[in-house]
Parts: C-alpha cells; sequence; structure tokens
C-alpha cells in the first residue's frame, strides 16, 4: 500500500466510508496531499463504491480540487463584485505579471500557485488576496513585493 | 465543562448561575471584533496586545476581555467597543492598546483620534450608538454579535440563548410553533423570499419516515457575506432556529452547508454543535422534551451553483452539486427522496426571535409585503463598507447616505446593484424606493440574498454586464444549452462590445437570449442569468449605444477605449509617471514635458493613479482623437509650476 | 393506478399518473421534439427542446415536458409561438459548435432555421449526455463521465479510468447525434490500448 493509498484510508474511515461524505473526504485529501492523485481517486472509488468518472467529474467541477499538485504557497485574489469594482482586474494582472503566471497555473518550481476566488466575504478590505491563509486588503505593489518575497 | 441539561429548568438554572458569576455585569469588557474581515487588519494582534497591556498596567482580572463575531463596520476594523460605556474605537492598531488601557480603561478618558468622524461636519462620536453608522439601524439578529465571543456558548446563554427553544418545546406544539412562523410571514433571507412558514407545512405534510432540515451557508453572491458573519459570529442563535424548525416540522436529522471558502464559519458551527451536543441541546430527548435531532456539517468545495436548493441536497447525497431538472419540490421530495426543508442562515436566525417574542411583534416591524428586518451587506464604492441591519421598508437613500455616508473622494452615485448575478442595477432616480421584496422585483432587480454594491461614475455598466455574464459563464452547471450556451453567447457579445467592437443589433441580440435563457433554462441560475444584461440595458442603454456606435466608454474604464494622455499645460515634468511606467510609454526628461507613446502605452493605469492631485496632468479620453504627440521636446514654461 | 386527464393542443388525454407530459403527448401522436432523450434512459432535461407551455388557472410558463409529471387539468401547447422562439434560439446556438450535423439541420429545418449567427469552437458536442447515461444506465460500465462545468464542461473519455471499465461495445457510438464518437475514433474505441483523445480530458 503506498503512502498515499493509506492516508486515503484513514481519510475514508474518518467518515464510516460513507457515501454521501464523497465531497467532504475529497476535500481532506485535496487539503492533505496538495491535490488528488489518481490513486487517491481509485481508492475512494473503491471503498465507497461509487464510479471513478462521478469522482473525476467532482474533482473537476469544484474550484477547491486540483488534479495537479499545487505549489507551495497559494495566492487567491479575489474577482467578487465590490472587489472588481474597487480594482481587482488592475490587481490581478499586476500579481500575475510578478508572478509569472496566469490564473490557475503553478510556478515549474512549484513554488507558487495563483488562483482567482469569487468571494472571500471580506468586501471592506477590496481588492483581496489571501496568501497561505492570510488575508492582505488593497496591497500595493510595494506590499505585494514583501508578501512574495517572504514565502521560500 | 459541560452541564448536561435535561430540563428547561436546568436551562434556566445555568442560565442564572453564568449571570451571576462573578465576571459578568459588573466588570467592565474591552469587546475585539474577530470576524474574519478584522482578522486580516490584525484583530490577534489586538487581542493579545489587550491582554499584554492589561497586565502591564495592572488591570489583569479587573477587565475582561472578549473576542467577538462581526461588529458590521468593516470599513474601519479593527473595532473595539468598551464597556459598559459603549465607547466604540476604530481602526485600533496593537499600538493604540497602551494608550487606550491607560487613558480610557484607567483615566475614563476619551482617545479622540480613535472615534468615528463625521466626514462632512468632523464631529465626532464616541458612544457606538451616536455614530450613525450603527444609529439608523435595527440590529435585532446581528446587534448580539458584539456581546459574543462566538465559541462560548456560556455567551450565548447569557444573552437569553436557547430561551427560546425552551418555550417551543416546554410550552408549545409543533403545530403552534410552525403556525407562529407562518403568521409572523418570514420570507426565505436567502433569495427566493418564499413564506418560510409555508414551507415548513409543506415539509411537515408530506408523507414520509423521515424528514430533514438544512442550513444553507452557500453565500455565493459576490459581494455577499451576512451569513458569514451570522455563522461566525453567533452559530448557536441559527442552531437554535434550525431545531426550533426541526421540532416544528418533524425533522430528527440536520445538515448546516457552508461554503468551503468560510473556514472560520465552519471551524464556530463545528465547534457550537459539539457544545450544544454536550449540553444536551442537540442529540436524545433534548431539554427532557422527547424530541431527538442531530446536525451534521457538510462543506462546499467551491461552486457558486451549488447553493442553489436541489444542487445542494445532491452535493449532500454525495453526488455532483448540481440542479436537477425535476419539477417536484424539494420540501416534498428533496435529500434521498425525502421531505427536505432548507433555509437560508439568516432566516433560521430569525427564528428563536420569532417564536420568544411572537408573530404580532415581527409583523410590526417591516412593510406590507416585508416582515421583520433584513441584514445588507453595503460594499463597493461607498464609505462606510459594511454589514447593515435595517427593518424592511428602509430606503436606499437611506442605507446609502445615512448609513453608508455617501460615495468616496466626492464621486457621484451612479447605480446600486442587488441580487448578484441573478439581479440588476438601480439607478439614481429610484433612490428613493423602500426596500422590500416586491419593490426591488418591481424595478427589475431582486432582493436576492442582500448583497448593496454601490456603483460611480466611473463604473461603466456594460462592464458590470460583461462581469456578471463572465462570472455565470463559470458558475453555472453547463447541464442546459440555453443557459450553457447562451451565456457562453452573451459573454462574446458583451466582450465585442467592450473591446469597441460591438455591432449594430448586439443589444437586441442580447434582449432575445435573454428571453430564451429566462423561458427554458433548467433551473433558477439559468433563468435569472440574465438580469444584469436587462436591468444595465433598462436604464443604461445610452452606454451600451456610446459603446456599440461611438467606439466611447463614458465611465472611462473599459481599456480597448480609453486612452491615456498627458495634457501639456498641466504637466510640470515631475517625473512620477515616467519613473513608474513599466512599459517605458512615457517619454520626457528634467524640465520637458511629458508625453505618453501611444503605441507602447498598455494602459496600465499607474500614471494616472501617481500623477499629484495638485497637477492632473495625466487625463483619460475616450471616444476622442488623442492629440498627436509634440514634435520636438516641449521645456515645461515657467508659470505653469505650482 | 390513478390516471389523469389533461389537455394538449386542444386534444383531451388521459394517462396514467407519474407519467411526463412528454408520454401523454407520445400517446395522441404529437412529435415533441427531443435532443437528449431517449426511451431506455431516465429523462435529463438537459437539452430543453422539449418545452412546452403550460397553463394552469391563469398562470402560464415554460417546462421541460420529459420531465413535468402529467396533472390533472393542465392546458398543454407543444407549439405556441413563444415554444418556436425557444426551440429556434436553441437549434441556433448548438449549431454553433455543431456546424453541419444532420440532426441539428434536420431540426433547424422544422422551424425554418438555415444557419446560425452564432460562432464557438466547433468541438461538435452539444453535451446532451445520451453516452454518459447511456454507458451508466444501461451498460453500467461508467466508462465514460462529465468534465468541468459551465462553459467549459464537455465529456471525459480519460484513458486511465475508462481502460477500467469499458467493454469496447462501441454502443455509445450510435446514440451520438452529431456522430462525433464514431468519427472521431475511426471507430475504435478503447479496448485497452491508447486511444485517440478526442475527448481525453487532459491533466491541465
Amino acid at each position: 500500500m503506498t503512502e498515499t493509498e493509506s492516508a486515503v484510508g484513514r481519510i475514508i474511515d474518518r467518515y464510516g466510508g460513507a457515501k454521501s461524505a464523497l465531497i467532504q473526504i475529497l476535500l481532506d485529501i485535496q487539503s492533505e496531499c496538495s491535490w488528488l492523485p489518481l490513486e487517491g481517486m481509485l481508492e475512494v472509488s473503491k471503498r465507497l463504491d461509487v464510479p471513478l468518472t462521478r469522482i473525476y467529474h467532482i474533482g473537476t467541477f469544484y474550484k477547491a480540487f486540483s488534479l495537479v499538485p499545487r505549489g507551495r504557497h497559494t495566492v487567491l485574489v479575489c474577482t467578487g463584485t465590490a472587489c472588481h469594482v474597487r480594482g481587482a482586474p488592475t490587481l490581478l494582472d499586476r500579481i500575475s505579471e510578478m508572478l509569472h503566471l496566469n490564473p490557475g497555473q503553478t510556478s515549474k518550481d512549484m513554488k507558487f500557485t495563483l488562483d482567482t476566488v469569487n468571494c472571500l466575504g471580506c468586501c471592506a478590505l477590496g481588492p483581496v488576496i489571501v496568501v497561505d491563509g492570510e488575508y492582505h486588503g488593497k496591497p500595493t505593489a510595494a506590499d505585494l513585493q514583501r508578501i512574495f518575497e517572504k514565502c521560500e | 465543562m459541560a452541564t448536561l441539561l435535561g430540563s428547561t429548568s436546568d436551562l434556566e438554572r445555568l442560565r442564572k448561575k453564568i449571570l451571576d458569576s462573578e465576571d459578568r455585569g459588573s466588570k467592565p469588557v474591552v469587546t475585539v471584533c474577530c470576524g474574519t474581515g478584522c482578522q486580516a487588519y490584525g484583530s490577534q494582534k489586538v487581542m493579545q496586545a489587550f491582554a499584554d497591556e492589561m497586565e502591564r498596567q495592572g488591570l489583569a482580572g479587573k477587565v475582561m476581555s472578549r473576542g467577538t463575531g462581526c461588529h458590521g463596520f468593516c470599513e474601519r476594523g479593527v473595532v473595539v467597543i468598551l464597556f459598559p460605556d459603549e465607547i466604540c474605537y476604530l481602526g485600533v492598531k496593537p499600538d493604540d492598546v497602551a494608550e487606550i488601557v491607560s487613558k480610557t480603561l484607567i483615566g475614563k478618558e476619551i482617545v479622540e483620534r480613535l472615534t468615528y468622524e463625521d466626514l462632512a461636519t468632523g464631529h465626532r462620536c464616541a458612544k457606538e450608538g451616536d455614530i450613525p453608522f450603527y444609529k439608523h439601524q435595527s440590529r435585532l439578529i446581528f446587534g448580539n454579535n458584539r456581546f459574543i465571543d462566538p465559541k462560548s456558548i456560556e455567551d450565548y446563554i447569557a444573552w437569553d440563548g436557547y430561551s427560546a427553544l425552551a418555550k417551543a418545546l416546554s410550552k408549545m406544539t409543533p403545530k403552534q410553533v410552525l403556525d407562529e412562523v407562518k403568521e409572523a410571514k418570514l420570507r426565505g433571507r436567502g433569495g427566493g423570499g418564499f413564506p418560510a412558514g409555508t414551507k415548513w407545512e409543506t415539509t411537515r405534510d408530506a408523507p414520509s419516515d423521515k424528514k430533514y432540515v438544512i442550513v444553507n451557508c452557500d453565500e455565493g453572491d459576490p459581494g455577499a457575506f451576512m451569513d458569514r458573519s451570522l455563522m461566525e459570529g453567533n452559530p448557536h442563535s441559527v442552531l437554535e432556529g434550525l431545531i426550533i424548525g426541526a421540532y416544528a416540522i418533524g425533522a430528527h436529522e440536520g445538515f448546516v452547508y457552508v461554503r468551503q471558502e468560510y473556514p472560520l464559519a465552519t471551524e464556530n458551527i463545528l465547534l457550537a454543535i459539539e457544545q450544544a451536543e454536550a449540553h444536551g441541546l442537540l442529540g436524545k430527548n433534548i431539554l427532557g422534551s422527547g424530541f431527538d435531532f442531530t446536525v451534521q456539517v457538510h462543506r462546499g468545495a467551491g461552486a457558486f451553483v451549488s447553493g442553489e436548493s436541489s444542487a445542494l441536497m445532491a452535493a449532500i447525497e454525495g453526488r455532483v452539486g448540481e440542479p436537477r431538472p425535476k419539477y417536484i419540490r424539494t420540501a416534498v421530495s428533496g435529500i434521498w427522496g425525502r421531505p427536505s426543508n432548507l433555509n437560508n442562515v439568516e432566516t433560521w436566525a430569525n427564528v428563536p426571535l420569532i417564536i420568544n417574542k411572537g408573530a404580532s411583534w415581527f409583523k410590526a416591524i417591516g412593510t406590507e409585503g416585508s416582515k421583520g428586518t433584513k441584514i445588507f451587506s453595503l460594499v463597493g464604492k461607498v464609505n462606510n463598507t459594511g454589514l447593515v441591519e435595517v427593518p424592511m421598508g428602509a430606503t436606499l437613500r437611506q442605507i446609502i447616505y445615512d448609513i453608508g455616508a455617501g460615495i468616496p473622494d466626492g464621486k457621484k452615485f451612479k447605480a446600486v446593484q442587488t441580487g448578484g448575478p441573478s439581479g440588476g442595477c438601480i439607478p439614481e432616480r429610484h433612490l428613493d424606493t423602500a426596500i422590500d421584496f416586491d419593490a426591488l422585483s418591481a424595478l427589475g432587480s431582486m432582493m436576492g440574498s442582500g448583497g448593496l454594491i454601490i456603483m460611480d461614475e466611473d463604473t461603466c455598466m456594460v462592464d458590470v454586464a460583461r462581469y456578471f455574464t463572465s462570472f455565470l459563464c463559470e458558475e453555472s452547471c453547463g447541464q442546459c444549452i440555453p443557459c450553457r450556451e447562451g451565456l457562453r453567447q452573451m459573454s462574446a457579445i458583451l466582450k465585442n462590445i467592450t473591446e469597441g467592437k460591438g455591432q449594430e443589433g448586439d443589444v437586441e441580440l442580447l434582449e432575445e437570449l435573454a428571453e430564451v435563457m429566462s423561458d427554458a433554462s433548467l433551473c433558477a441560475l439559468g433563468q435569472t442569468a440574465a438580469n444584469p444584461v436587462l436591468s444595465t440595458i433598462k436604464y443604461f442603454r445610452d452606454e451600451y449605444e456610446a459603446h456599440v456606435k461611438e467606439k466611447r466608454c463614458p465611465a472611462k474604464n473599459c481599456k480597448a477605449l480609453v486612452a491615456y494622455y498627458i495634457e501639456p499645460d498641466k504637466c510640470t515634468a515631475c517625473g512620477l509617471c515616467l519613473k513608474n511606467c513599466p512599459s517605458g510609454a512615457v517619454k520626457g526628461g528634467k524640465k520637458i514635458i511629458h508625453w505618453i507613446n501611444q503605441v507602447e502605452c498598455t494602459k496600465c493605469g499607474i500614471c494616472f493613479e501617481v500623477c499629484p492631485k495638485r497637477f492632473r496632468a495625466v487625463a483619460k479620453l475616450s471616444g476622442e482623437v488623442i492629440p498627436p504627440p509634440p514634435q520636438e521636446p516641449m521645456p515645461v514654461v515657467a508659470q505653469q509650476k505650482g | 393506478m390513478k390516471t389523469v386527464t389533461l389537455e394538449i393542443d386542444g386534444k383531451e388525454v388521459s394517462i396514467e399518473e407519474g407519467k411526463t407530459l412528454l408520454d401523454a403527448a407520445k400517446s395522441l401522436g404529437i412529435d415533441v421534439p427531443t435532443l437528449c432523450h431517449h426511451d431506455k434512459l431516465a429523462p435529463h432535461g438537459g437539452c430543453r427542446m422539449c418545452s412546452v407551455e403550460i397553463t394552469k388557472g391563469k398562470r402560464a410558463r415554460v417546462v421541460a415536458s420529459c420531465v413535468y409529471p402529467v396533472e390533472d387539468g393542465l392546458v398543454v401547447k407543444t407549439e405556441s409561438p413563444r415554444i418556436i422562439k425557444i426551440r429556434k434560439m436553441l437549434v441556433e446556438l448548438v449549431m454553433a459548435c455543431s456546424p453541419r450535423t444532420k440532426a441539428l439541420e434536420d431540426l433547424g429545418a422544422r422551424y425554418g432555421v438555415t444557419g446560425t449567427r452564432f460562432k464557438a469552437e466547433e468541438n461538435f458536442c452539444i453535451l446532451c449526455g445520451l453516452c454518459v447515461r447511456y454507458c451508466a444506465e444501461v451498460k453500467q460500465a461508467h466508462a465514460i463521465g462529465y468534465a468541468g462545468r459551465g462553459v467549459t464542461r464537455r465529456i471525459a473519455f480519460v484513458p486511465e479510468i475508462a481502460s477500467r471499465t469499458c467493454m469496447s461495445c462501441r454502443e455509445c457510438f450510435a446514440l451520438c447525434p452529431t456522430a462525433k464518437l464514431p468519427r472521431e475514433t475511426d471507430g475504435v474505441c478503447f479496448d485497452g490500448l491508447t486511444i485517440h483523445d478526442f475527448v481525453a480530458e487532459q491533466n491541465a
């Protein structure tokens, strides 16, 4: 049994192998493994007795999941309406240029993943970005430089 | 340590014990807002600073401190309130804490610079209740956020928590509870505005061995975060409402569906459930009533469409969270084909109030068709951004100007977008509309979940339509042709229009697509998807026509239709734009008037941002001929300086 | 089994409760067009071509007849002007991603639609879901599935997944209204060997 398979096995056990917990199980796998490896999906399919195509659909339907490994640092730019009106597109362009990534992409050295998110609910801070779970409102170019330099 | 409450008297005894305890009532309290917004401003550091300073200045044990949920004044976080005098300090930083402790807690003086200042008059308010942002609100549901640490069930119980549940279980039959909610005319707060009591009744009457109740905390409308703040700040109020509803309906299992993007809300509701279970407020024989009820939390995984009732229920079943095309109501056949009553977070939070104070009290608030209060998220181009609770019937003008303190930077109001991607834009001439479900629908928009996105003269309404359409292109589940393909084509047309490639007939084609999408789509997302487009066409058709016929963006927003130009008679060659231009398009030199090479310009807008306000030499042009660059370098003439 | 009576295009019909409006229309010999319907499969309600106008009391609304259950006293119109407008637009929309397709041209001809005003990536998939649903419900193999959502929703025949369950029965080929499946695979599909990735999901 591989490391992934045993990690997945533990996660499935947490939910008593319930079919209805499929999305919850996949969320935990994404969180622990930073992506949904095929062997993980296979294990879930087997243990929960759900078709692999359904798991694949869920994996590609929801924004939370990635079918390729994600970078060590996730940069999320909120593109909700309030942030949009306060200049999120310009901010996204700037970050995109700084990291040399388009939204959805991970850098070759696996350092950064850039993505957009549709409203974090912090509209007063807009435009907001979240880097590794930390929220930053109205970041200036200097702020961004500082934030990215801190990431290893 | 939890006290297992075996009866409603046990609950009352616990409440009295909590209230009588040494810490409550007698000691002053420092309340620090720790909602997600204020956390981003550093509320944890502020909390720590208070702990350290109170220790250092000898107040440890004499003053309590409490981290609470969102107070609503998100623009001015970190918000701190000192009780019992209700002194409210805004924008508090860790470095301010020492002064607050010595000057206010000990010296009983106000730190003026941290109080609210009226932008127009300069008048300052030290007391929370005097601050216009709060004064004009009716915080019946949201107000308790500032008194309660969401991680403490004792705080909730101290504020009358679970008294409504006790009343319902011990003094009312399920039918009486249902009738009270029906009588109160509570309408769903999630967007549909459907009468909650009627939905409860349908679920209750549908024959089945098992029924379910669900809390919808998927809050997908961008710009809306009322549910997040309620769930983070007062999870027990939602839970109490849910248990009461389950009792009325005859459901013994419940689900709380929380969006994946709300980790703190998820954490707090999970903790609340654990605490409620430990106290016997969930589980078997609640408060000795014989009523059993358990709750599970389900996390979303990042899909707006999964907030639609049938989609949410599919996700709970472990299937892909997309809407189903069936015409049997989920109240009759929902999760696993069983009657399932789904309501929004705010709807459930209203229930304990209705049970405690009665339907008549509730009905006295609001308008004829919409009773009670509504929490709105006031965001975008407005001074006082945050969460606002007003009675139904308050006007948009009151919210935007009295509470919101109007539009920043002296800009002119243009429109308020309500109802999220299913709603529409409302222009200035309708600002005195009394807000309720029916009034907003009559204007071509809808209440939706309560997001109010304020837009000013710099917002391009065609771009707003494009934005919402492109949002929906990604968020639609894609099952049905009218929504998927309709949005695809609408998005392409709108993109062309904003890029100066619009053609005659485009607006009419958008309207044609809108009609089919609204009639034939599988679910409400598709059926309402064209609303932002239709409402902007209705009220701002002139902007569409300017884009299409003149290739001009009146708001000077759409990149492809805007050019940046340095006005030679205003430029003082300060060099800021040249220094900051990322593409080298700005030309010029010391004492030489700067100019922009239009071919090299990427329209990033940085020159416009950095040009000092006293010069305002950089202009945005749209639909005009751009004056040609100077033939030879022009020196700055002496009288231009300063 | 209870029977209900309703009116479709002016004709009265009595039919078992639990049947759909599409069933009822068929029983009267009325031809309601569909793109995603198949007698062996559960109704999908995705193409919306079978939309009909129903009136109950004063309210008239549009519903998908393949999933709407019959009701007493319902008045149904299968070809009202509102419905025809809908069908014309739906055909135009799918013609954009699947041009020169006989099934769509025939359907268009029925309503006088000869071409489309729209442009889209020509991937020849209208997402009727017949292949996915057939493989799941009839063959119980679940070799083809969906992937993504919204405008990037697609069908996925992922080699690593399909290799485990595809029986190479090729029955999905005949179902495909745009003939995308047989054409793009040259009649060859998954035999445990590499497949030409016509709908394969690239891990982007």
